[in-house]
């Protein structure tokens, strides 16, 4: 029985990166459409409205597995045989478009009603007033929720590889599969995710005193 | 070319599959139970026992919040047998679960705990109430009721993640419905009737939360709600 | 055999010292008004002799028991201290009658039966009978404050601290809640409270301590006191009271 060496700790950081450049991927992608799904769902047209918050609710109501596997499976039979890393990318693009939608249409929401008011007496267009006044107070009220978040898309990108990519959970299981030393093989695991995932929770929570601290009377 | 959908033979293992949706089902709500239980221990703890022991807990909720449900269920199953503890694929599969739910509840009890402001202790101390009491009576059932929305959306994502327990071949739904497609060769099918039952059953969860919600805490619409989102383990 | 016994006491928040050497005594069924400017320590003051604040050095002995820290004597000495709050501290998730029910039921094992026709009882003296089942929300202030002092008087204290109990209270609201502490005074209780309200302090406390800087500036029969202030400084904070 072999035992670890630099070798497999090489494997597994080199998983790691893969684990990372997913999750950076799936976020930009899923960023990009949570933005339009949020602006939608913020839209007095209450067709527009209803279909994002349907969108939304159930993306936010079944397993990350399932939308794994349905992306998957689904663009199969439309014929696309996307290489692993983007059929991960695009089914996490997926989940991750419907929280940050909603985290984000929260956000706008949060800004208080007065800005709105003070911003248009100010005859700035409503155009304007999103630019200049309302995402900028947006942005940074979404921010600890979006880091949050974050830390969950990390942690989601543990199941991928029914899709057939390799990131790092999948490379413990291969090398506990050569091995036989599950204890060692995932505690490892599971100390490069908390290496990555505990900074993060810090920082979204540091981020939400540093907000609450600004916006107490 | 025409999508062809073909239910039929996925329907045709519904026996299959009800068993597998009726074990996610024990599984999530023994989970839950237990989770939560262990979560209102895990606070009394944190808020009333000495220092050592708040870093204790501290530290198993933020080991746990931080590492993957997949990497837990992995060291539960595959890592205590090094230890001597050789547990089947289901009870693995609970005691992870259980885990997991518990240190997630843990840190939304605390912030509702938190959120708890001291000129409502004070008020407890000084009807000279014992801490104990000042806990159970003043602090605890606000708390709870107070977060209980967060803690019903926590619930029902550890419903949607027992699905990860099918890695460890656990014949839940998530499970059944591989089963099933390696069987009839219907993927996208297998994984549809999956969802939509996980769909319903997500849904059945948060009207039943919701419904314990207004019985056991009739009224919360006089306090503030503590907005801390779910997150999924 | 005064029923508060203050002795040189001396507290500090870190390195400011708020009060710096308070001595006074309070008689059994008397009333002690302490007035002041905020920052002069009166709350602080308060705050102590229930043991809500720790003091660095001095004495208060309070309807029998000596202050100090250790929580069970704390809590013996709260079932004959009763205190109420400037902002009520209602407990929210309860109703009026569980609010003033709980300390009675656990701390002197009150049966519910008793517990109830206690409750009842004292909520009466506060003129509040018909909100037994109400929640607390659903109160005015007013309404809230004379819940506390029910509550406090549940537990059948020998001395009462009320800490500013009106000052959060809209002018008309005050009224029902100086109405109900007047009775009070008048059957008999050992009363001490902190306010703002000059003419209460005027007509219904023997006595009134006027705290500036965190000493007693000055002390004496309430008459007196607000009709010739010895010192400038109550002078000047009579003065800017005027309404």
């Amino acid at each position: 029985m072999n035992s670890i060496g630099s070798d497999e700790l090489s494997f597994l950081l080199e998983s790691t990166g893969w684990t990372l450049l997913l999750t950076a991927i799936s976020f930009l992608a899923g960023g990009l459409i949570g933005g339009v799904i949020a602006i939608l769902r913020l839209s007095r047209n209450r067709a527009v409205a209803t279909v994002a918050i349907l969108y939304i609710q159930v993306l936010q109501s079944v397993p990350v597995l399932m939308v794994l596997f349905l992306s998957y499976y689904g663009l199969a039979l439309a014929g696309l045989e996307l290489p692993p890393l983007l059929a991960a990318s695009v089914s996490l693009g997926l989940y991750v478009s419907a929280y940050l939608a909603e985290i984000w249409r929260g956000s706008i929401e949060a800004v208080p009603y007065q800005q709105w008011e003070a911003s248009a007496s100010l005859a700035l267009s409503p155009a304007q007033q999103y630019a200049y006044v309302v995402l900028p107070q947006a942005i940074r009220i979404s921010l600890p929720p979006t880091v949050g978040f974050l830390v969950q898309l990390v942690k989601n990108t543990s199941i991928v590889s029914v899709v057939g990519f390799v990131e790092l959970a999948r490379a413990g299981q291969l090398l506990n599969n050569a091995l036989f030393q599950p204890f060692r093989i995932f505690g490892a695991v599971a100390v490069i995710y908390f290496l990555i995932c505990f900074p993060l929770s810090r920082l979204s929570r540091y981020l939400e005193k540093v907000f609450h601290a600004g916006r107490r009377h | 070319m025409p999508f062809q959908f073909q239910f039929a033979p996925v329907l045709a293992q519904w026996g299959m599959i009800f068993d597998g949706a009726i074990l996610t089902v024990k599984l999530s709500a023994a989970a839950i139970v237990l989770g939560f239980a262990a979560a209102i221990l895990l606070s009394a703890a944190r808020s009333m026992g000495p220092r050592w022991l708040r870093l204790v807990v501290d530290v198993y909720v933020e080991l746990l919040r931080n590492t993957p449900f997949l990497i837990q269920l992995f060291m539960v199953f595959f890592g205590l047998p090094e230890l001597g503890v050789r547990l089947t694929a289901v009870q693995a599969a609970m005691l992870a679960m259980t885990l997991n739910l518990s240190a997630y509840s843990t840190e939304i009890v605390r912030a509702g705990i938190e959120s708890i402001h001291h000129s409502q202790l004070e008020a407890g101390y000084s009807l000279a109430l014992t801490s104990r009491q000042v806990f159970q009576h003043v602090v605890l059932v606000p708390a709870v009721a107070k977060v209980w929305p967060a803690l019903s959306s926590q619930f029902v994502l550890m419903l949607l993640a027992s699905s990860i327990v099918s890695f460890i071949s656990v014949q839940e739904l998530s499970g059944t419905a591989a089963v099933i497609e390696s069987r009839s060769f219907r993927s996208f099918e297998s994984y549809i009737v999956a969802t939509a039952i996980y769909l319903a059953l997500a849904l059945l969860l948060k009207l039943v939360l919701f419904g314990i919600g207004r019985a056991a805490f009739p009224r919360v619409s006089g306090l503030a709600r503590v907005q801390t989102k779910g997150e999924s383990a | 055999m005064p029923a508060v016994a203050i002795e040189d006491v001396h507290k500090s928040f870190g390195s400011v010292e708020v009060l710096k050497g308070i001595s006074f005594s309070v008689d059994p069924s008397q009333t002690v008004a302490i007035i002041g400017r905020s920052g002069s320590g009166k709350s602080t003051l308060l705050r102590c002799i229930n043991g809500l604040e720790r003091f660095q050095s001095g004495r208060i002995e309070v309807a029998g028991h000596v202050v100090n820290q250790d929580p069970k004597r704390l809590r013996e000495l709260r079932k004959d201290v009763g205190i109420v709050f400037q902002s009520y501290n209602l407990f929210p998730h309860l109703t009026v009658g569980q609010n003033i029910m709980l300390a009675p039921r656990l701390t002197k094992g009150v049966s519910k039966a008793e517990a109830r026709a206690l409750a009842e009882r004292v909520l009466a003296q506060v003129g509040l009978s018909e909100k037994y089942d109400a929640y607390p929300d659903n109160l005015s202030g007013g309404q809230q404050q004379r819940v506390a002092i029910a509550r406090s008087l549940a537990m059948q204290p020998k001395v009462m601290l009320f800490d500013e109990v009106t000052s959060a209270l809209d002018p008309e609201l005050t009224g029902e809640v100086l109405v109900v502490m007047e009775r009070l005074a008048r059957e008999g209780m050992t009363m001490l409270l902190v306010t703002h309200e000059m003419g209460f302090a005027r007509s219904v406390a023997q006595v009134t301590v006027f705290m500036h800087q965190g000493r007693i500036w000055e002390y004496g029969p309430s008459r007196e006191l607000f009709s010739a202030p010895r010192t400038d400084e109550l002078r000047s904070f009579i003065k800017s009271d005027v309404k």
